[in-house]
């Protein structure tokens, strides 16, 4: 019992990381019909962004840890989301008329292009960061095994939460968010009422990357440790929940995520950590032969 | 006659290689109920939506109350107090009546936002009680009465309607022609309006045109229009 609570908490604190990334995904198929296949390595854009606002923000003198994260968390968001606005504006906007196809295989070429411009301005080797959010809670201690809850994994779980609860928000109450909404329902249409649908897919690609750098964040407090190719891993398996919870749906990529981290926890834990990933991608083709368009990926669903 | 609202000069429009408008002249007026007649597959929406900016004009101008609009994109056009309710009437399917309106709010002051409102509720009250439900749920033509009461919610100088009539009941229709009637005789609302249904249509305008393959080969009032022979002939025989 202590064990499976323990692997719990592990596995949404893994998947709270998965469902940020996944939002990225699900929100600019939603809008454009695209996978953007870069976005998990703007993720990885964003945690290298993370780590050096730490080292300017350590360098500039600030010693206080709480108030070095919201630097830090602001600095990342700010410059992942200029990398996220600037990959649609130069190699997916032109290709927009383009055949279906065009945009697909630019976006894994992005991919690329991305992963070896970090690979080599910053090199291929491990990219440490010292432990910033340190200590815990030991929630149960049975003499044998306790369950504990470390401050990181409190931060990672909260700051997911609000996020999210944020961005709901935003897509369903304000006017933005409506008009998200309406270009993925009909882009002419809302062109047709005012909506400048170029300016609204840039705040989409936007607000995508500050989520995936706030990911990157998180995944660079947790693990300590970044490359240039953790945004390969991660993305696909943040793609996979945002099928998994259905593709276009805004809640379908926060639950689609925290499956796959409590799966990949949960087999790791319990079966072997060798196949903790082919676990994940059978849980997703069985999902699919029985909901083809995801578990919330209903057509009456609130896309984006 | 006083300087037009919206002038179409010697447009053609194109989809791909096909020539759809063939140097397109008409002209609303302030104030006027302006319709365009034709059969199926004749131009008219493509007319419609090149006022609006999908597609552009290849040749020929575009002018709407003084200013060139033939090259602006879409959203700045409807930034000019173009309203548009389209063809197959477009409703946001997963956004409620009321997001429906919001969004045809959009360029409109926040503070007008209730009078509009109040103002549709009234004209099409069904809408107030279908507030909160989906625009994919409703009938067919409670989504026209929304269609054309989003294009009102921005306070619109042109209304453009793209065939309202289409697969509605015969009640409906009438209630929907009403509605375009007063809006143009108490607000002085001007409007261009498409329809196959050329003896209603007819009837309602001031002006009208009619459209084959591309081309308007007829002009004048709508009585005069009327009582043409080809009109007759071809749009309103057996088309009450
Ligand atoms: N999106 C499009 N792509 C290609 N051809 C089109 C498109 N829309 C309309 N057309 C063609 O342009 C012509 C005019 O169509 P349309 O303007 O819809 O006529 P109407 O509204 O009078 O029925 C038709 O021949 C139609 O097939
Ligand atoms: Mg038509």
């Amino acid at each position: 019992m202590e064990y499976f609570l323990q692997q719990l908490i592990n596995g949404i604190t893994l998947g709270s990381i998965y469902g940020l990334i996944a939002i990225g995904y699900t929100m600019v198929y939603g809008i454009i019909g695209m996978i953007n296949f870069a976005h998990g390595d703007i993720f990885m854009i964003g945690a290298f962004m993370a780590l050096i606002s730490f080292l300017l923000v350590v360098s500039l003198g600030v010693t206080s840890v709480p108030l070095a994260l919201m630097l830090v968390l602001f600095f990342s968001m700010l410059l992942t989301a200029a990398w996220g606005w600037t990959l649609e504006r130069v190699a997916y906007r032109p290709l927009r008329a383009s055949f279906r196809l065009a945009p697909l295989i630019t976006a894994i070429g992005m991919s690329i292009v991305l992963q070896n411009f970090v690979q080599l301005t910053q090199d291929a080797r491990v990219k440490p960061l010292p432990p910033v959010i340190t200590g815990g809670h030991i929630l149960t201690d049975t003499g044998t095994f306790s369950v504990s809850l470390s401050n990181i994994q409190i931060v990672i779980i909260l700051t997911t939460t609000l996020l999210m609860a944020a961005f709901s928000f935003i897509i369903a109450k304000t006017s933005l968010g409506r008009q998200q909404r309406a270009c993925e329902q009909d882009s002419t249409m809302a062109a047709l009422l005012g909506v400048n649908v170029d300016r609204v897919i840039s705040l989409t690609f936007v607000m995508g990357a500050s989520l995936a750098a706030v990911a990157g964040l998180m995944y660079l407090l947790y693990y300590g440790v970044i490359d240039f190719f953790i945004g390969f891993v991660a993305g696909i398996k943040a793609f996979t929940a945002a099928v998994l919870g259905g593709i276009g749906s805004l809640p379908g990529a926060m639950l689609g995520g925290l499956i796959i981290g409590l799966i990949e926890v949960f087999w790791a834990g319990y079966f072997s950590t060798e196949y903790k990933d082919v676990a994940a991608f059978s849980i997703l083709a069985i999902v699919l032969i029985f909901f083809p368009s995801g578990l919330l990926g209903k057509p009456e669903i609130e896309k984006v | 006659m006083t300087a037009p609202l919206l002038s179409v000069r010697g447009v053609d429009a194109f989809y791909g290689n096909i020539q759809a408008l063939r140097s397109v002249n008409m002209d609303v007026a302030p104030g006027e109920i302006v319709t365009l007649i034709g059969a199926n597959g004749a131009g008219k929406t493509t007319l419609m939506m090149t006022v609006c900016g999908k597609p552009q004009a290849r040749h020929g101008q575009i002018v709407f109350d003084g200013t060139d609009i033939t090259k602006l994109p879409t959203h700045e056009i409807a930034r000019m107090s173009i309203a548009h309710a389209p063809e197959g009437r477009r409703i946001f399917p997963r956004m409620t009546v009321m997001e429906n309106l919001q969004m045809g709010a959009l360029l409109a002051p926040e503070a007008k936002f209730a009078e509009a409102q109040e103002m549709v509720f009234s004209l099409f009250p069904v809408l107030a009680k279908r507030r909160n439900q989906r625009g994919g749920t409703l009938s067919g033509g409670e989504q026209q009465m929304l269609a054309i009461s989003r294009a009102l919610m921005s306070w619109p100088r042109l209304l453009l309607l793209d065939e309202p009539s289409l697969g509605l009941a015969p009640l409906i229709v009438q209630q929907i022609f009403q509605v375009i009637r007063e809006l143009n005789a108490k607000q002085g609302l001007t409007v261009f309006l498409v329809e196959q249904n050329a003896y209603h249509a007819l009837k309602l305008a001031h002006r009208g045109y009619v459209m084959v393959n591309g081309k308007i080969t007829l002009s004048g009032t709508g009585r005069e229009l009327l009582a043409r022979d080809e009109v007759k002939a071809a749009y309103l025989e057996g088309g009450r």
